[in-house]
């Protein structure tokens, strides 16, 4: 019966709580260029209004371009299911679960890109093409930022990954995902979530033709993946599960606020690099987490 | 401890000069590097005696002030701001960089140094340091980042030297920093007169013949 209530709880975090980063982030963009700002909540009323309206299909599109983002919601929300919360921990957890939450937002990608490739758009396939290519050197950062985690603690299950302080690679860790979770979640330097043009944008491109509620359960997915991420990056850098359990839980909470708050200020004071210039940054992303990841070896060796 | 904290901080503007396009973030990376470096000696002392501040000092006022100094005027008089075409790609340098780094840890355990020099970056921070300034040497074409490459690299020999700060004589600091310091003042010239003869600082053009 507590398993159930803790798995209700969860999913209540997972599905309730997204939508107030973004939110959060718009807000302290309005707030650093003098605005008034939209509510925080205007997400929600967002969502709320996709979901009473109906769905276009291209003609030229198969059953796919409906599935494609209930998968990719499917995977994320799984994926999210697996990250431990701060000192709840997960209610499953196996040896080697990383691995499948790397593959579940690999899969979540991969039905966002085929997605847009159903309606035959230049313009979607143009960003798929975008968004896989950045993907390739974001992934190997994400995977050397868990490599170096497995390395540290020597296991390979997140619950115990992420719980103690990874010593003294966490500030290579932190710069090194934070540049990830901008590239994953196509904020500023990267994309510009705001921009209307569409020969530069990456992921607001992809789903430009879906509408009603695959556009809600799209927009969703985008805020459960920004907080997935940072919850992700909170854990890895803070202590947060080896602590008393109600200071962990606080640390968590005024991680993930200080991480939106942080995307916001990126958001604001940054330009969108141009798109010659973005392998460089996220290769020195890779680089960043690959340094954590020696940190962590040599480390390990001096005090075994 | 904090002596590998320093080491890791001047590997970290390492990376940072191969993978900046703009030529005054590399001066400035050079230049920041210098004065970490300045510091390293006096960490490094066991009491502090007049020998290890003067080289201290004269590192931290020429690599961190004089040299920067001279190299942003030069900047200035030729007006150039960025690296446009380099000869080896930012993105492979820094891959270039961060391998040479990389290998340099994993591979510096097996040198036979002192047992007292055993635990820190010390060697391997310098020979991070000098493949990196080869790699700018060789890699840019604009005449003022190939002097900053020149810089970076004897900046890892000076890590090098650190081993033997206690049985270098003072004179020895002195007279490497001066021929530094004149060798960039002379370089100031060359590029000002490269820059009047070519209208452009790109090395390359010197190997042409001309009439």
């Amino acid at each position: 019966m507590s398993e159930a209530i803790d798995v209700f709880a969860r999913l209540i975090w997972w599905l309730l709580l997204p939508p107030l980063l973004p939110g959060l982030i718009t807000r302290v963009k309005a707030w650093v260029a003098g605005r008034r700002g939209p509510p925080v909540l205007q997400l929600y009323y967002d969502l709320a209004r996709l979901w009473q309206k109906g769905v276009v299909q291209s003609r030229l599109s198969s059953p796919a371009f409906l599935a494609g983002p209930a998968v990719a919601w499917v995977a994320i929300l799984a994926a999210a299911m697996l990250v431990p919360l701060g000192p709840a921990g997960t209610t499953l957890s196996f040896r080697g679960d990383v691995v499948l939450v790397l593959y579940l937002l690999a899969l979540a990608r991969f039905a966002t890109t085929w997605t847009a490739m159903e309606t035959g758009s230049a313009f979607e396939g143009m960003g798929a093409a975008r968004e896989v290519s950045f993907a390739v050197l974001a992934e190997a950062a994400l995977m050397a930022a868990m490599l170096s985690l497995a390395v540290q603690t020597r296991s390979v299950s997140l619950s115990t990954m992420l719980a103690p302080f990874p010593g003294p690679g966490a500030v290579l860790l932190a710069a090194g995902l934070f540049t990830v979770l901008l590239a994953e979640n196509c904020r500023v330097p990267f994309d510009d979530p705001n921009t209307h043009l569409e020969l530069t944008m990456v992921h607001e491109v992809m789903v430009l033709d879906h509408s009603g509620p695959p556009l809600a359960v799209v927009l969703h997915g985008a805020a459960l993946k920004l907080l997935l991420f940072a919850v992700l990056l909170t854990e890895s850098v803070l202590p947060v599960g080896a602590i008393r359990p109600a200071v962990g839980m606080v640390l968590l909470v005024v991680g993930v606020l200080t991480i939106a708050v942080g995307v916001g200020l990126v958001e604001s004071l940054m330009a969108r690099l141009a798109f010659r210039r973005v392998p460089l940054l996220l290769l020195t992303a890779v680089l960043l987490c690959l340094f954590a990841l020696l940190l962590a070896w040599q480390g390990g060796s001096v005090t075994p | 401890m904090n002596l590998n904290v320093l080491i890791g901080l001047a590997m970290g503007l390492n990376l940072l000069a191969l993978g900046s396009s703009r030529i005054p973030s590399v001066i400035r990376a050079m230049s920041v590097q210098g004065v970490l470096l300045g510091i390293m000696p006096v960490l490094l002392a066991t009491e502090l005696d007049w020998h290890v501040a003067i080289v201290a000092l004269a590192t931290v006022t020429g690599k961190g002030l004089v040299i920067p100094a001279l190299l942003r005027r030069a900047m200035r008089a030729v007006s150039i701001e960025r690296e446009v075409e380099p000869i080896v790609g930012f993105e492979l340098s820094l891959l270039l960089g961060a391998g040479a780094t990389i290998g340099a840890v994993a591979t510096a355990r097996w040198l036979p140094v002192l047992p007292e020099h055993s635990g820190t970056l010390l060697v391997p921070g310098a020979m991070a340091t000098v493949a990196t300034g080869f790699i700018l040497l060789v890699g840019r074409v604009k005449a003022i980042t190939q002097v900053c490459g020149y810089l970076i690299l004897e900046n890892g020999i000076y890590l090098f030297g650190l081993l033997l700060i206690r049985s270098t004589p003072v004179l020895v600091e002195a007279g490497v920093l001066l021929d530094v310091t004149v060798g960039v003042f002379v370089i100031g010239i060359i590029v000002d007169r490269i820059q009047r003869t070519f209208d452009s600082l790109d090395t390359r053009k010197l190997t042409a013949l001309r009439e």
